[in-house]
């Protein structure tokens, strides 16, 4: 739109490697500002995004429509076993509930799933409008559960009660109390480990779980991908947990440290160096000799076979420029070093949660010419995505027609990926498409045709 | 796997599972983004904006632009009214949109923010723009707001005229814009001098030019909605979405207008054209006669493939109805009708339908869910699903045919470049239907019944 004014109120969400730092720091992990076409998305959605890969759990949004709508099995994650969580339940809230308030009908929701689906746990998220009409959501899940014998953990995620980080601290504290009453004894504690954050999208949680297989390190349970209520519940025998995805679980992991003593460490499996890395420190971790060296072969084979792999891809991708928008801080990180693998620079990055120390770790590895934004608007996407020359836009579902109507190559690292990005095997499939779509002949057609 | 649906029956009176509509807000925002250079505005919490842009994308795979008042706690115990005014000046600032077309959210409403009085208190800019529409998500679907915010754009700023002209208002309803592109494409044939509202052709299939457009080359202007009370006609295509505004424009600017059925088919493009035809008192060219003839062609080749083939369709009741008229000319039975928008209108006018082409034994539902739909086909099963991209798991459980039709699709592309309304998109759903029915045929074709030619 060749608009040249930023939003005064956003200067501080933008940084310019080169122009250096005012000090502050990047303003990040606050609100939207009124009037922004914010990509930021609420309370509600970071905590059912979190929670919604528990698969046998029957998850209740308790509000109006819309919310149980626009999530209705959109997240891609995949199941091994129960299917339940990829139906949509809720209390389609009408006019008189708003009035004479929805406690009744939350609770005739509630008595209709159980005695038709007999689930043995059920998620209830109160949504924007629950709290404002009175309704005591914790009282009707706690008088339903002694009723039926079962768990129903309430999730008050009213959307304006923070942003999606807000609703992550939620849903982590839904899994607390879901597990906590578990706690395991000493002597009960396995030698294995838990994977927070793993959302297991397009079955990347089952790739990592095999490379520890082949280390002979077992997998108590993964939180939340591919979980249920008996592997929930198993979790607080782990002696390690992992956390993948930072900026939704390091809450939950220091939560279990302070109170299951299940110390843990970050990882990301996304690209080679850092699947590398992962893998030694959790037999480091463990303490593990035998895992570390089972690790070492397996990294040497992998790494050798992707070597080839990628001897056939650098030419063709050598000197791209990248642009990144991702939700969290992490995976930008892991998103950069995998570009430089290939021979590309970043020259854009954006979150839409990043933290203050990922910014930092950012803005240490990218170029000197590199700008970082945080919670970006498509107006200043645009702008830095030209303005830096990107060949390519690493995103969600929001910003691939954005990408597109930019003439941009587009990757989706995001819900709607189409194939495991995580692990070895990710970073072939993570290439192919960077490549399949920077060397696309469709952008060929964007040149002004001669009609 | 997939498949959690019971078979039997049973009453359900509090619990909402699979639905068949989602909230009145995103409606609104599309509507919003046809007209030309109106920023969408969501007054409530930032989640929903993000929500809905998402789930226009999804349909469409074009950007959706839209702002929100961005609600905190403070706002939602002192009222989005400081928000909405920040949000005024920053979005009239740095988008520079004509006019910002704000809608309510669940949140806004239950507080009790009054936008009347809001907006009185905002500075807008000279010769722009603020209007607003209640969408409280509580009621109604995304049909309902659609047609709010249509309504709101009329009473805020179409103005009564002394004097008619030879003009025809054109309300085309919750359709794609390929729909309203082929609407255009013959009124203009018809020779009629019209104004589409909203018009989404333009925007939300915009070409690829290589330059991101904030505001697109489509949307009905500004000036043009001023102007709708100088048309001495409106036709307003489908009553669910359509009527209202069709009333408020009456009612403001005393423009008359005729209720039609959204023109799915070949009884009710026959209707549209007609109604054109009326209005222009000019001949219906040529073109049409060809179209309707190979429309017609078309249904005689394909009849043996679709002759009593049970059908069961879901989606907005405009479009449903339209569907099961069309299904009804092919010689199916529309088995199972139901949409996910409350309202008695949809059962009355289905039931009517039925009765017109003396069919028996078919059922349609308003307010209803696909749990619903899923339970009816497992009691007595039907030969194809017609629908938006949620039936296809009852497609895969049951292993019934599945044509894509309707809103929202967000498993496929180039629907929405698309018709179905029209003689023209009466081809291409005869197309969708007739190769979903023989490609089962062939694929479950035993090898000595496997035919080359069909």
């Amino acid at each position: 739109m060749g608009n040249e004014t930023l939003l005064e109120d956003r200067r501080d969400f933008i940084f310019v490697k080169q122009e250096g730092c005012s000090g502050k720091g990047l303003r990040c992990d606050s609100n939207s500002v009124s009037g922004s076409v914010s990509q930021r998305a609420c309370v509600y959605c970071g905590a059912r995004v979190v929670l919604n890969p528990i698969t046998d759990a029957v998850h209740i949004v308790h509000g109006p429509i819309g919310c149980a709508s626009y999530t209705w099995d959109i997240r891609g994650s995949l199941s091994s076993g129960s299917d339940l969580y990829r139906n949509s339940f809720s209390t389609d809230l009408q006019e008189k509930d708003v009035i004479f308030g929805g406690e009744k009908r939350l609770e005739a929701a509630l008595e209709e799933v159980i005695e038709k689906k007999h689930p043995r746990l059920i998620f209830v998220y109160a949504t924007c409008i629950v709290g404002v009409i009175g309704d005591d959501v914790e009282a009707v899940c706690k008088r339903m559960a002694a009723k039926h014998k079962l768990r129903i953990i309430p999730v008050q995620s009213p959307g304006f009660s923070g942003n999606k980080a807000t609703g992550y601290k939620l849903a982590c504290d839904a899994i607390m109390e879901l597990i906590a009453p578990h706690k395991a004894k000493k002597q009960l504690k396995q030698p294995g480990l838990n994977i927070l954050g793993d959302f297991n999208l397009a079955g990347e949680l089952w790739m990592v779980k095999n490379y520890l297989k082949q280390m002979e390190i077992p997998v108590i349970a993964g939180i939340t991908g591919d979980s249920s209520y008996d592997t929930l519940l198993q979790a607080p025998v782990a002696t390690l947990n992992v956390v993948q995805c930072a900026g939704s679980s390091t809450y939950l992991a220091k939560r279990m440290e302070e109170e299951l003593g299940i110390p843990y460490i970050k990882v990301s499996f996304y690209g080679m160096e850092d699947t590398m890395n992962s893998l030694l420190r959790i037999a480091e971790e463990l303490n593990n000799a035998e895992a570390r060296k089972r690790a070492m072969f397996l990294v040497d084979r992998e790494t050798r076979k992707l070597e080839e792999f990628l001897k056939v891809y650098r030419p063709r991708l050598k000197g791209k420029k990248a642009a990144i928008y991702v939700g969290g801080g992490f995976k930008a990180i892991s998103l950069i070093r995998q570009f430089r693998s290939l021979g590309m620079e970043t020259v854009l990055v954006g979150t839409q949660t990043g933290k203050k120390e990922e910014y930092e770790i950012i803005t240490e590895l990218v170029d000197e010419t590199a700008v970082v934004l945080d919670d970006a608007n498509p107006a200043e996407l645009e702008r830095f995505i030209k303005e830096k020359g990107a060949h390519i836009l690493v995103g969600g579902v929001k910003e691939r027609p954005l990408a597109y109507k930019l003439g941009l190559a587009f990757c989706d690292h995001n819900h709607e990926r189409k194939h495991p990005l995580c692990g070895f095997d990710g970073v072939v499939n993570f290439t192919k498409e960077i490549d399949q779509s920077i060397n696309h002949p469709v952008w060929s057609y964007l040149k002004e045709a001669d009609l | 796997m997939l498949d959690y649906t019971r078979k039997e029956a049973y009453e359900r009176s509090a619990l909402r599972v699979n639905p068949a509509k989602t909230c009145q807000p995103v409606g609104a925002m599309y509507a919003a983004l046809g007209v030309h250079e109106c920023m969408p505005h969501s007054h409530g919490s930032q989640g929903c904006c993000a929500f809905h842009r998402m789930f226009l994308t999804r349909h469409f795979k074009d950007p959706a632009m839209a702002s929100s008042s961005s609600f905190t706690e403070g706002a939602s115990v002192f009222g989005g009214g400081t928000n909405l005014k920040t949000a005024s000046k920053n979005i009239f600032d740095i988008y520079q949109p004509r006019i910002i077309a704000v809608h309510t959210t669940c949140l806004s409403e239950t507080i009790g923010d009054d936008l009347n009085a809001l907006i009185q208190w905002i500075d807008i800019p000279e010769g722009k723009y603020m209007v607003h529409t209640n969408t409280p998500s509580y009621k109604g679907s995304h049909i309902t707001g659609f047609s709010n915010m249509v309504a709101s754009f009329i009473s805020y700023l179409s103005l009564p005229a002394a004097k008619k002209e030879a003009k025809l208002v054109l309300l085309p309803g919750f359709v794609n814009p390929g729909d309203m592109r082929e609407l255009k494409r013959i009124a203009e044939a018809m020779q009629v001098s019209y104004t589409m509202l909203p018009d989404t052709s333009g925007v939300m299939d915009s070409p690829m030019t290589g330059k991101f457009e904030l505001f697109p080359k489509g949307g009905t202007r500004v000036e043009e909605i001023i102007n709708l009370g100088s048309a001495a006609l409106a036709l307003a295509l489908g009553r669910a979405a359509s009527e209202a505004p069709a009333e408020t424009l009456s009612k403001k600017c005393n423009v008359p207008y005729k209720i039609l059925p959204q023109p799915i088919g070949i009884g009710r493009t026959d209707e549209y054209i007609l109604a054109l035809q009326s209005f222009s008192k000019n001949e219906v060219p040529y073109v049409f006669e060809e179209e309707r003839g190979q429309l017609v062609d078309i249904l005689m080749d394909i009849h043996p493939y679709t002759y009593n083939k049970k059908v069961a369709i879901f989606g907005d009741p405009d479009t449903v109805l339209g569907l099961a008229e069309f299904a009804l000319e092919m010689g199916m039975i529309p088995k199972y009708l139901l949409t996910g928008t409350p309202g008695e209108a949809f059962e009355r006018e289905a039931k009517e339908l039925f009765v017109k082409f003396g069919v028996r034994g078919c059922s349609a539902k308003a307010a209803g869910d696909l749990y619903e739909l899923h339970q009816w086909i497992k009691q007595e099963g039907v030969d194809l699903l017609i629908g938006g991209t949620h039936g296809k798991y009852i497609a895969r459980a049951e292993d019934i045919p599945f044509v894509r039709a309707g809103f929202p699709i967000i498993d496929r592309y180039v629907h929405s470049y698309m018709p179905l309304v029209g003689y023209k998109g009466g081809m291409r759903l005869a197309e969708f239907i007739c190769n979903a029915l023989m490609d089962r045929q062939d694929r479950d074709a035993a090898e000595e019944d496997f035919e080359m030619v069909m």
